[in-house]
């Protein structure tokens, strides 16, 4: 391993800022925000999955008692045809203004159609009933297969397959096609012993965060708009509304409240800007909350997909081609993650032969967004056990064949760039030597599997403020949301270039007039990158001490020195003072001290996940049990050990739902039919171990603690190494997601 | 969700006529852990609810070895369950009054609710049927009738009750000597699911512990309304206990089975699970004879 540098805050186990304000349910959620003159807003829904709307006559609605606003998409203003970049993600404006209320189609069963103002939200639920929509149905298409046909039904008729950066002639679900090539296919294929080659399906499934979506916007009489809500991205909402509204970014105000949860589906707007279109109209806040089944219907899933991997390998072990056919329902508008899954799919091997192949094709379902380390699950799933079969059929041990073919730093990926610094045969390693790794699995119908899984990682914009406070301690300002503890985790960054403890550190997620630029709490990248910017404001708030220690001192400031908390200097004069000692005495030296900082740091660091499951199949009845669960993970450098783990662990247990019960399930009118957390199943407590989270810390050159991003990684490996595992027990390879107990079934010939 | 009546009835009488006077826009209220949920969302509208859970009448709860039990509707889950001697006598019943919703939910939802919901998948309603629970119901007029659980629902949703009817309570037999009662479901995880397949057996055997005497097999979500399996269950009298005899009655089960594809699973794979736990629950059934 790297050289581990010591740290005084950096890798302890504070207690959250955010913490007793969170256990003692104080919090303020979005849900919970109030406004005098409040109304409450509902949105209407379309109850086909693919449909032309002929009329919509609001005037029944308008006349009910109680209702104070009605509006359809001909209350927009009209946009240009361009592609906007939301941070993790972007979208054509139109299409995004198209799915917050749609125009000419409905493309999606809980696609938005039209919304009510009304003094309660019954009322305002009453008034829905009595807008008259006049629908010409079409028939749906779902599957991505499907969609990719010749004949099939078109969701956007003018739409033409953007062919490696050609149109094609003829319109076509297929928004575009990519591929990336290295070496020669062929003769990698020739050169190898044992050739796999399977195709894997997945369906779609939903991030499933707790707090469903909800906004409240007041728009002034002075040109203003606020708006509270949960989000991933301040700075991302402001920027959606103002581009599908059309007014300035310098007139929003976007104030993140607490988020339960968002894991990338909480950066597309849904009802915000309907929030704020409904204010516009009737001068008063109005709050718009979704339902559960609102969220599952209507809001961005990760997508279903179609994945073709072959790989060849030699008998002693190394891959000598391999070859990746991507297909990803892009939902109603183009922008599946199929990129990702593309850089993704082989990036821990060193492929020097490879070709992979990406389509991005619309369906009727809803536009997909983002979900922790969007594609890589689907393409891992594939690509992990492939190599699982390889290394049967060779006789090699699984986590020996990664650590043969692991990529090194400059290792050329097929998609183009090198390999950066990683530590993925140090993770490997770690899984190798953990006690469960070599611990007997006694028991029948039992097996035990492996799986990697890779992540870029991503830097991004970030600002911090930091005042020094007069007791010694500092205020540190964010405009990052906090979803996985990073309030602590940004705030012990600044800690330690400070001296002073985690707890002299008072973080706030602040509104977007009170902060720098932030891009959204995604891409794994807010302890790295905002981090980063709090370490700068922090090495900003140092520069202006020292200034103030050599003032007080009258010495020069290159004469004093900083170290272990304490300001000092040697020449003749023999002082020091504390941080806190200091700053009690900043306005006889001139005045209040301001940190600031930003970061757009460009060199964000792998991070690669090695997990090792057991399970227990009833082979009666399908139902797969997960007896142990360990996954070690690079973290670089781990800023917050506990928040770490919770990463590696929530991961892991989004990646176990997806392998075994998660999915969308569609009726023939292109329906979901399941749009609850009763029947959309993801685990509970009841159906999980411990999961043991193993840090391994390989230090990123490109952050100054060595800090490498955690929290998409770890969801990565698990459907792979279930999949595994699975064969290993009753001897069948499932080549579908989720292993539901009847795919279960199904694959062994049972039924 | 639109605006309702909400009255709480003090006498049976009192209840039926309020529940009479709107016909079907009047729902009995006993737990609400259906009812509240459905017209919360929509998925059901109503006039009024009529609250039956404060009448002496639907709270009975009495055991007696001789007599049996008198369970009145309104009888929250956890409240059965935590009686011993009710657990010891209809150990079937237990098993579904235990796994319907959480803790919470037990406090609040009783067993002649989940009845009424009608739910083809309703886990108290197989156990009820090996059981051979009657349910006392009253009418307009002071009318009353008894009708077996198993002729109870007519369709999901749908029951014998007409206008102005209600379940009071349920009469269930004392348990036979040698004898014991068995329910399980078959679920995607652990917890939080409705059954994909429910089969609830209860079995009598000689005294040597060898031979069935009787035997009772109901099934829930494999047909519109769960299901008596008659002949999987008489299939097994007098016959002497073995893997062969239980295989054909799990059989016997299979072939009454009639279900649909849903969300929940496939109809292929709830009839192979009918097999499987019908022949599971005669085996625990059997198994609590046995150790007791």
């Amino acid at each position: 391993m790297a050289d581990k540098k010591e740290y005084k805050v950096v890798g302890t186990r504070p207690i959250r800022h955010d913490g007793v304000d969170k256990v003692t349910g104080r919090a303020l959620y979005g849900a919970d925000f109030h406004a005098v003159g409040l109304l409450h807003g509902r949105v209407l829904r379309s109850p086909h999955a693919h449909a032309r709307i002929k009329s919509i006559d609001t005037s029944r609605a308008e006349a009910h008692p109680g209702v104070r606003a009605v509006v359809t998409a001909k209350d927009f203003p009209e946009v240009e045809d361009k592609i906007a970049d939301l941070g993790e993600g972007a979208a054509n404006l139109k299409d995004l203004q198209d799915n917050v209320l749609a125009g000419d189609k409905v493309l999606y069963k809980g696609h938005q159609v039209a919304a009510v103002a009304a003094i309660d939200p019954h009322t305002a639920e009453e008034a829905l009933e009595l807008i008259d929509v006049e629908y010409e149905v079409l028939p749906p298409v779902i599957k991505v297969l499907d969609a990719m046909q010749e004949d099939a039904p078109l969701l956007h008729e003018a739409m033409k397959t953007d062919e490696m950066g050609e149109k094609a002639d003829k319109p076509s679900n297929i928004a575009s096609h990519f591929q990336h090539k290295q070496g020669d296919l062929e003769k990698g294929f020739a050169e190898a012993d044992v050739v796999v080659e399977h195709e894997y399906t997945t369906e779609t499934v939903h991030q499933g965060y707790i707090e469903p979506h909800n906004a409240t916007a007041l728009y002034n009489a002075d040109g203003h708009l606020t708006i509270w809500c949960s989000t991933q991205g301040a700075f991302a909402v402001r920027e959606q509304v103002s581009e599908i509204l059309q007014l300035p970014v310098s007139k929003i105000k976007v104030v993140p409240m607490e988020i339960g949860g968002g894991f990338g589906g909480k950066i597309q707007v849904y009802i915000k800007p309907i929030a704020a279109m409904l204010s516009m109209k009737t001068g008063k806040p109005v709050k718009v909350l979704m339902s559960r089944a609102d969220v599952f219907e209507g809001t961005g899933p990760t997508p279903g997909s179609y994945v073709r991997v072959k790989m060849g390998a030699t008998k002693d072990g190394h891959i000598t081609a391999a070859e990746a056919y991507l297909a990803f329902e892009a939902g109603a508008y183009p922008g599946s993650p199929v990129g990702a899954a593309a850089f993704c799919v082989f990036s821990p091997y060193k492929v020097e032969n490879g070709q992979v192949d990406g389509y991005d094709v619309v369906v009727n379902k809803p536009k997909t967004a983002a979900y922790r380390a969007p594609g890589a699950t689907n393409a891992a799933f594939a690509a992990e056990t492939v190599i699982d079969e390889i290394c049967e059929k060779i006789g090699m041990d699984p986590l020996e064949f990664r650590i043969l073919n692991s990529a090194k730093q400059g290792d050329i990926r097929i998609d183009g760039p090198p390999t950066p610094h990683v530590g993925f045969v140090e993770t490997v390693e770690a899984a190798k030597d953990h006690p469960h790794y070599s611990a007997p699995l006694e028991g029948e119908n039992r097996g035990r599997g492996v799986a990697s899984g890779y992540w870029p990682n991503f830097g991004m914009a970030s600002s911090v403020a930091i005042n020094v406070t007069a007791d010694g301690t500092i205020s540190l300002v964010e405009g990052s949301t906090d979803i996985g503890g990073t309030r602590a985790a940004i705030a012990m960054q600044a800690a330690e270039v400070l001296g002073i403890p985690a707890e002299s550190v008072t973080p706030s997620v602040v509104d977007t007039d009170s902060v720098g630029y932030t891009a959204v709490t995604g891409g794994s990248r807010t302890a790295f990158a905002t981090g980063y910017a709090a370490y700068e404001a922090a090495q900003d708030v140092k520069r202006q001490m020292v200034e103030r220690a050599a003032k007080l001192w009258e010495v020069a400031p290159e004469e004093v020195q900083f170290a272990d908390g304490m300001f000092s200097t040697v020449n003749g004069k023999e002082q020091e003072i504390d941080f806190k000692g200091l700053a009690a005495r900043l306005d006889e030296t001139g005045g209040p001290i301001v940190g600031r900082g930003t970061a757009n740091p460009d060199q964000p660091g792998p991070s690669i996940g090695v997990h090792v499951v057991d399970v227990e199949v009833d082979p009666d009845t399908g139902k797969i049990d997960i007896l142990r669960y360990t996954a070690t993970q690079d973290a670089g450098k781990a800023v917050h050990p506990s928040y770490v783990e919770g990463q590696i662990q929530g991961g892991a247990v989004q990646g176990i739902g997806w392998a075994l019960n998660e999915e969308y399930i569609y009726n023939e009118k292109g329906e979901m039919t399941n749009a609850s957390f009763l029947d959309y199943r993801i685990p509970t407590c009841l159906d999980l171990p411990m999961i043991d989270a193993v840090i391994v810390e390989v230090p990123n050159p490109g952050h100054p603690f060595g800090v490498r991003g955690v929290g998409e990684t770890p969801i990565i490996a698990p459907p792979a190494a279930i999949a595994n595992a699975v064969y290993r027990a009753i001897g069948v390879r499932l080549k579908e997601l989720p292993m539901s107990p009847g795919r279960v079934l199904k694959t062994m010939g049972k039924i | 969700m639109r605006a309702f009546e909400y009255v709480s009835a003090k006498t049976v009488a009192e209840a039926t006529s309020l529940l009479y006077e709107k016909g079907d826009q009047a729902k009995p209220l006993a737990g609400g852990t259906d009812l509240i949920v459905m017209v919360r969302e929509n998925r059901r509208q109503l006039d009024r609810m009529v609250d039956i859970k404060a009448l002496p009448e639907t709270n009975v709860l009495s055991y007696s070895p001789d007599t049996g039990l008198s369970l009145g509707a309104a009888v929250p889950c956890h409240e059965i369950y935590a009686d011993d001697a009710i657990s010891a006598a209809y150990p079937g019943l237990i098993d579904a009054a235990k796994i319907i919703g959480g803790t919470a939910i037990q406090g609040r939802a009783s067993v002649g609710g989940n009845l009424c919901n009608a739910s083809p998948a309703a886990d108290t309603i197989p156990p009820l049927i090996v059981l051979g629970a009657i349910c006392v119901i009253a009418g307009p007029n002071g009318s009353t009738r008894e009708v077996p659980v198993e002729q109870f629902c007519t369709g999901p949703g749908q029951t014998v009750l007409e206008n102005g009817e209600f379940l009071v309570s349920f009469k269930i037999p004392p348990p036979p000597r040698n004898s014991s009662s068995f329910y399980l479901r078959f679920i995607p995880r652990n917890e939080m699911d409705i059954a994909v397949v429910g089969a609830g057996a209860s079995v009598v055997l000689d005294d040597t512990k060898t031979s069935f005497v009787s035997a009772r097999i109901g099934l829930a979500a494999v047909a519109p309304t769960p299901l008596l399996a008659e002949e999987a269950g008489g299939s097994l009298a007098g016959q002497e206990v073995s893997d062969d005899a239980i295989n054909a009655a799990a059989e016997a089960a299979q072939a009454i089975a009639r279900p649909i594809s849903d969300m929940r699973g496939t109809a292929e794979q709830r009839t192979h699970l009918v097999g499987v736990l019908t022949r599971r629950a005669l085996t625990g059934a059997i198994q609590r004879v046995k150790e007791a």
